[in-house]
């Protein structure tokens, strides 16, 4: 049996690759995102001036030449900010998708794997995390901790376990009554082999779908509560702090509000495009063609 | 029918006991001292140690949850730190407008989500569909504190059209944070219209129904739209939650009272037992409408009346 998943595996890979750069709203998301993540890898290197380097003779600047995007009220080039900012809210938005995927990922596992009791709480709590909106459990969790980012990693990555627990299971449990993984029992396997070897590897689709959406989530969620002054703190450049930071000065000059929200626009819009894409080009009913 | 309600309701219990949990665990968790928050740093400590007795602060973690959750039980949510008056009061006072946002604001999704949802659906790939497709994409990108503030931007202090903010007796108010609030359930609600019903119209019963001689119009409303309707409310549901969240700096944008807003003042003023108090109203309102999609469901569905007798 899995000689035969072996000998399946890439061609439906190659399939769902098709599949998925079929789609030009997908290959947009791919494009940008792949822009964005150079940015903030190379932010020092792009950026045309100090992110934190306050200059008040030059507060409000609409967009010059000398500051692409202009200035803020303190003078910062938002620009540069932008750059910085993305390497902040990008790694927030990663970190705490890992923190879900670890947690969620290992809860679901055990309780699609074993059943019983185990399935029974992953899910009680996998149901009380879920009921509350993810936003406002996040924003509880952080008033609790205190406001910093790493705290918003923390709520933010607890608040989205659920998605990842139950996305397992489910996965899990289709695959587990296959007949791979009752082969592996039946040749004495470990518990602990068959799942990390034959169910985990074949429960990837949907998790990887769930990773990229949740990326989008993560990041909406950390800049709100930033921007609510429960993340990033001053003078960091993050892209919710920089909007929280400016929009008293909204009536002066609204750059530096309308620029920082176009990146987490964009950001976010591409990773939905991806993970449409990816979700698309991975459906199993589409695996038939 | 009655037995499935009674399950659903039934169901609600052990879920809010654990949210009572973790808002119990958060408030234990917070650094700083309510005592200290409510006397002063400076307070002389047998004042302190008079008040902790008082609000039962010196017993263990565990009696202070029965006490509290015993409260919880007889609507005692405790009294505000910042007014002294019970918890329940702040947040009674304030439900009505945060109530009336999210009414308004689910309407205009609803009542301009499924015609364009429906527009989508019945000429797929056109290039009405494709704009649609991307405005919903870009209304679940967009955050709510950008879109609430562009917006002001935009009909407030440039075109000077609506109010920028607080919540006066004229409909005008109420516009931009309606909307504001509504957008992503907008996004939403077109997108899952659009994906129902493209799906329901590829089905034998609307073959069957155009090949008998009914009108396109007929098959698309009368047939398809019935059924694609089901997943559509669960949708409308769910984004009662967003709409929640959403509320929260939806209302501190535009100086709204609600309680979205209150829900943020209390954290930043430490206000513990207000901040206990909102977030379980939250959990109890989204689990009310949480079950009333259910049961709607259940009306709705056919299949699911009979499984449940």
């Amino acid at each position: 049996m899995a000689e035969t998943a072996t000998v399946i595996a890439p061609r439906m890979r190659s399939k769902a690759l098709r599949r998925f750069w079929r789609s030009p709203r997908t290959v947009a998301g791919v494009i940008v995102l792949v822009i964005i993540f150079l940015s903030a890898i190379f932010a020092p290197l792009l950026s045309t001036h100090q992110p934190n380097v306050q200059n008040l003779r030059n507060r409000l600047q609409p967009p010059t030449a000398e500051h692409w995007l202009g200035t803020d009220q303190f003078g910062r080039d938002t620009y540069s900010r932008i750059m910085w900012g993305g390497r902040v809210s990008l790694q927030v938005g990663f970190l705490s998708v890992a923190i879900a995927l670890v947690i969620g990922g290992v809860m679901g596992l055990l309780a699609g794997f074993y059943g019983g009791w185990i399935d029974r709480l992953m899910m009680a709590i996998s149901d009380v995390l879920l009921a509350l909106p993810g936003f406002l459990l996040a924003l509880a969790i952080v008033a609790a901790l205190g406001a910093s980012i790493v705290n918003v990693m923390i709520a933010v990555g607890i608040a989205t376990v659920p998605y990842f627990s139950r996305i397992t299971r489910s996965a899990v449990l289709s695959v587990r009554e296959q007949d791979f993984v009752t082969a592996a029992q039946a040749s004495g396997l470990l518990d602990r082999g068959i799942m990390l070897k034959h169910v985990l590897p074949n429960s990837l689709s949907p998790i990887i779908v769930q990773v990229t959406l949740s990326l989008a989530g993560a990041i909406l969620t950390a800049a709100g509560l930033s921007f609510l002054g429960m993340g990033a703190q001053p003078p960091t450049a993050e892209w919710g702090a920089m909007l929280n930071g400016a929009q008293a000065y909204l009536r002066d000059s609204h750059w530096p509000v309308t620029f920082p929200g176009i990146a987490i626009v964009l950001t976010v819009l591409a990773l939905n495009f991806v993970g449409d894409g990816l979700r698309d080009a991975l459906d199993p009913r589409g695996l038939v063609d | 029918m009655l037995q499935f309600i009674l399950k659903r309701v039934v169901m609600i219990i052990p879920v809010m006991l654990g949210v009572s949990v973790i808002v119990f665990g958060i408030m234990e968790l917070t650094p700083g001292d309510p005592v200290l928050l409510m006397l002063g740093e400076r307070a002389p400590i047998e004042q302190q140690q008079q008040l902790r007795e008082r609000l039962g602060l010196d017993q263990p973690a565990p009696v202070r949850f029965v006490r509290w959750i015993s409260g919880v039980v007889q609507l005692d949510l405790g009294r505000s730190i910042r007014s002294n008056r019970p918890v329940l009061d702040e947040i009674k006072a304030r439900m009505g407008p945060t109530m009336e946002l999210a009414l308004i604001a689910t309407l205009f999704a609803v009542v301009i989500g499924i015609p364009i949802g429906v527009i989508s659906a019945t000429s797929p790939n056109s290039l009405a569909d494709h704009f649609f497709t991307f405005v919903s994409f870009l209304g679940l990108a967009m955050p709510v504190f950008w879109q609430a503030l562009m917006m002001m931007l935009l009909f407030s202090l440039h075109w000077d059209l609506l109010p920028a903010s607080g919540r006066g007796s004229s409909w005008q108010y109420y516009v931009l944070p309606a909307v504001t609030l509504g957008t992503s359930a907008l996004a939403s609600i077109t997108r899952m219209t659009r994906s129902t019903l493209v799906e329901a119209l590829g089905q034998d019963y609307v073959r069957t129904a155009r090949s008998k001689g009914l009108a396109r119009r007929r098959v698309v409303y009368q047939h398809a739209l019935r059924n694609a309707m089901i997943p559509v409310v669960t949708v409308i549901g769910l984004q009662f939650g967003g709409l929640l969240a959403g509320a929260v700096i939806t209302e501190t944008i535009f100086a709204w009272p609600g309680i979205g807003r209150y829900a943020i003042d209390s954290i930043r003023t430490k206000d513990f037992p207000a901040v206990q108090g909102v977030i379980l109203v939250f959990a109890l309102a989204y689990a009310i409408v949480n079950l009333l999609v259910d049961v709607l469901y259940g009306f709705l569905d056919p299949r699911l009346r009979v499984r449940y007798g």
